[in-house]
């Protein structure tokens, strides 16, 4: 018996449309929430865009901040075309950041061409390393990795402040940090790379980092849609029961995938420390691993979308700053409220607005082919 | 079977059903009228519309324009509840119970009554009685549905229709999970039902059921009703060609076989889920070049696991398969090490296992061969060879639409099956295990992959055809073995194969030459 045939959206409404509406809809409850507390939502709307696109140093901030988004959204996608839901990306950007971190302490005084591989390698390697436990256990022991995965960002932050209070702090100080890497390990700033060319632009910490996640986006679209492994992943995720059919070894596709994935959160390192904080301190991912998981969902878990999603929250962050600072009634919680709003309607709701278009489209697509038949 | 009153209204008249999905018109103006205590029969291909118009009559969705009438009231269902209460009852084609509930308590789920549970379960007891009386359904009330054979289970479902009420019962492919004596329990039944007024309509594609059982039969084709005839001034063949269209031929033609030399070995196999407990207990048997080997058996008695652990998919636990292609050396366990020794699979389950759905065409084409150097350039897939070699099995096996980028959810059940079968075939196996190779495949595509079959038999390869459809089996088989709790009960050749012997063997009686003694663990 056939099954009813589904109405499918037209692919500029689906990956275009559908997400500016959620996008709104998220605005206009957050101009309610601002309105509420006593702000004007248009001022609020204008200080947020001005703070975030409006001068080089908004928009200095904002790539800088959604380069780290682009990492882990990437690792939260790689994940999730295996069928996982990685929750771990911030633990695994955390470890991940400990392997740059030791090469920047290390062998910061190298020159820059050599640090870099090594940094990429360091917080990669580490990355990943976090992210196999996990993986393992899914694989061989059948834990749950989203329980395995949430557990392991606690583990790693604790293992993190044990280290940089205990083992890797600066002798004879009180904050919790290393020493300065030496200048080897620093990232070059988007001002000097832009300076060289006779471009000036204002210095703010956008790094090269920045075209290394980029690049990073392009080669997971290739891994994942043009290369026999990227297909089996997909496979796997998409059908357990083909892959197995096919000899692709499930535990053998989360293993690898959960690798990448932790490998590509393992490199936020190269962009907040190498890039800007140039030590290693706790804390430094702040977030990006969980907010990465809203960037891939509301990206469709396409690299693309990823970047347009990641560019889209380091606005929000940025923004956001910008906004608590200049409306005293506005402060730092009502820019997470903001932010978690978009996160709802654009990720956990991002269906809500589905069905009425369907509705519609599927109206027009009746009326035209009732055009048809009545010529 | 009465004979309708002219005078009462009929119990169920459709007037101009209209239903689109965006660009398909899955109903076109269908209408139909059923007389009361009657089994009308409603058969069509897949996508002929039947589903959706079932859907529409039981509130599963509404109809674009059109009236239902039932009893000669005009209705409109909003939801399935609104066409219960109007005496309309489903059984579906998947059983709609609760395992582990008893068949009371699965009986009066969702119409309790009370708060209380016990009053409504005395109630219940007491009207099933009756109900038993009267049509003749006897059913263990409190054994759980667990515990319970197929047939009994479909009784279960029948029952819970009629407890709330329905004087229109629709069942949906009823006979596809049951052996041919339990068809026949429940064609009398059926019988008996409408005998005392109930009104009955069957939903299938088996020509011989509505020859068998029906008063009248409706035929669909792409959304319309296309004929509607008495049965008994109609044939098979008649029935057939209305359905699709076109003459077609009901019998697989072939040449008698010439069994070569044995290409595949299967010693005291046995074959355990993943709960421990076996499934196949012990099973040999070989297979040669140039042969069908079919084997039947009611679904759930061992043939899928076996099928599965030849495919590499489960690791048997004892015993041993041996393909010739190495030498007569044991075969590697996994998918893509059978593959490589010659062993092409199609599975049982297409959506389950044989493609993904949302993949296209061509990357569903090479599903289990994505690692081949041909469809490779360095580390990249050649999406040129991938395309390439999908338009060629697809203009091979007439695939419609022959577009490789669509995805397979996009083509009906007939294509996709002929995607699979092209990708198995197309790979050049020396074995060719297939499971349920025309489940949800239309008239005119079954014709083809039987063909598909038997040319590869012809060609000198070997074909271990796995079927609940006892006229695929016969029809194509060479030789036939019988399956029932996990061992093979016996082997006929087809000539002696009838549908009785056979359903006896599957019920788990061994030959009549061992005494006619009943297996156990058979059902």
């Amino acid at each position: 018996m056939s099954a009813v045939p589904s109405m499918k959206l037209p692919r500029w409404v689906e990956l275009g449309m559908l997400p500016v509406i959620n996008l709104a809809a998220a605005l206009v409850v957050s101009g309610l929430v601002v309105r509420w507390i006593g702000e004007s939502p248009w001022a609020a709307l204008k200080l947020m865009t001005d703070g975030a696109f409006g001068s080089q140093e908004a928009i200095g901030y904002t790539l800088y901040y959604a380069t780290n988004f682009i990492f882990t959204g990437l690792a939260v996608a790689v994940a999730y075309h295996a069928g996982l839901f990685n929750i771990g990306a911030e633990g695994q950007a955390y470890i991940g950041g400990l392997g740059t971190g030791l090469v920047g302490l290390w062998l910061g005084h190298w020159p820059f061409w050599a640090v870099l591989p090594a940094a990429v390698a360091a917080g990669a390697v580490f990355g990943a390393a976090w992210a196999f436990i996990p993986a393992w256990l899914q694989a061989r022991r059948g834990s749950h990795i989203v329980i395995t995965t949430i557990m392991f960002n606690f583990i790693a932050s604790a293992l993190m402040t044990y280290l940089v209070v205990n083992v890797l702090i600066k002798p004879g100080q009180q904050s919790p940090e290393t020493r300065e890497f030496a200048a080897g390990a620093s990232m070059p700033g988007m001002h000097a790379m832009l300076g060289k060319i006779g471009v000036p632009f204002t210095a703010t910490p956008l790094n090269l980092a920045f075209f290394l996640a980029l690049g990073l986006a392009a080669l997971v679209w290739v891994f994942l849609w043009r290369t026999r492994w990227g297909y089996a992943v997909r496979v796997a995720g998409l059908n357990p029961a083909a892959a197995v059919y096919a000899g692709i070894s499930p535990a053998r596709v989360t293993v690898g995938a959960m690798l990448l994935s932790g490998a590509l959160a393992g490199l936020l390192g190269l962009n907040e420390l190498m890039g800007s904080q140039h030590r290693i301190l706790l804390d430094f991912p702040g977030g990006a691993g969980f907010v990465g998981i809203a960037v891939a969902l509301m990206g469709r878990n396409h690299p693309l979308g990823i970047l347009a999603a990641a560019v889209l929250f380091g606005a929000l962050a940025q923004g956001g700053s910008q906004l608590s600072f200049d409306m005293p009634r506005v402060n730092r919680d009502m820019v997470v409220v903001i932010q978690g709003l978009v996160i709802l309607f654009c990720g956990a709701l991002e269906n809500v607005f589905r069905k009425p278009l369907e509705a519609v489209f599927n109206f027009g697509s009746r009326l035209a082919a009732r055009g048809k038949t009545d010529r | 079977m009465n004979l309708p009153d002219s005078a009462a209204p009929p119990a169920l008249e459709l007037r101009g059903i209209d239903k689109r999905f965006g660009t398909v018109h899955a109903n076109r103006g269908v209408s139909l009228s059923i007389a009361r205590g009657t089994i009308h029969g409603l058969i069509g291909e897949n996508g002929a519309g039947k589903s959706t118009l079932m859907n529409i009559v039981y509130g599963f969705q509404p109809a674009d324009s059109g009236e239902i009438r039932v009893q000669g009231i005009p209705r409109v269902f909003g939801s399935p509840q609104d066409a219960i209460a109007a005496g309309i009852g489903m059984v579906h084609q998947h059983f709609m119970l609760v395992e582990n509930f008893t068949v009371l308590e699965n009986i009066v789920l969702g119409v309790e009554g009370r708060r209380l549970i016990a009053p409504g379960l005395a109630r219940a007891r007491s009207a099933l009685a009756a109900l038993a009386r009267d049509y003749g359904l006897e059913v263990p009330l409190d054994a759980l549905v667990s515990t319970l054979p197929v047939g009994l289970q479909q009784r279960v479902e029948i029952l819970k229709a009629l407890y709330r009420g329905a004087e229109i019962l629709i069942l949906d492919e009823p006979t596809a999970v049951l052996v041919p004596q339990e068809v026949e329990q429940l064609f009398r039944m059926l019988g008996r039902l409408a005998g005392q007024g109930k009104t009955v309509i069957l939903v299938t594609h088996k020509l011989k059921e509505i020859m068998a059982v029906t008063s009248r039969v409706t035929v669909m084709r792409q959304g319309a009703v296309v004929a509607e005839v008495a049965t008994r001034e109609t044939t098979p063949r008649d029935l057939a060609e209305k359905m699709v269209g076109r003459a077609v031929l009901l019998r697989v033609e072939k040449t008698p076989a010439t069994a070569g030399a044995e290409l595949l070995a299967v010693r005291d196999l046995e074959v355990v889920d993943a709960f421990g407990v076996a499934r196949v207990k012990g099973v040999s048997f070989s297979l040669h070049a140039g042969e069908i080997v079919g084997v039947a058996g009611v679904a759930g008695n061992g043939q899928s696991e076996l099928l599965e652990a030849l495919a590499g998919i489960r690791v048997p636990r004892r015993g041993e398969i041996r393909v010739a292609a190495a030498g007569g050396s044991p075969a590697g366990s996994d998918p893509r090490a059978r593959r490589r020794l010659g062993l092409a699979h199609v599975p049982e389950d297409r959506l389950r296992m044989g493609v993904v759905a949302a993949f296209s065409a061509e990357h569903n084409a090479i599903l289990g061969y994505h690692t081949l150097p041909e469809y490779n350039r360095g580390v990249l897939l050649d999406g040129d060879a991938v395309r390439g070699a999908c338009e060629r099995k697809m203009a091979g096996y007439d695939v419609r639409p022959a577009n490789p980028r669509l995805p397979v959810s996009a083509f009906s059940g007939g294509n996709q099956q002929k995607l699979v079968m092209a990708r198995e075939i197309e790979s050049d196996p020396r074995v060719l295990l297939v499971g349920q190779p025309t489940r949800g495949v239309d008239i005119g595509a079954i014709e083809f992959i039987h063909r598909q079959l038997v040319g590869l038999r012809d060609a000198g390869k070997a074909v271990l055809l796995v079927s609940v459809e006892l006229d695929e089996i016969i029809g194509l088989s060479d030789r036939i073995l019988v399956m029932a709790g996990g061992e093979i009960i016996g082997e006929l050749s087809p000539q002696e194969a009838t549908e009785e012997k056979l359903g006896l063997m599957m019920a788990g009686v061994r030959e009549m030459a061992e005494g006619g003694s009943r297996n156990p663990e058979g059902r």
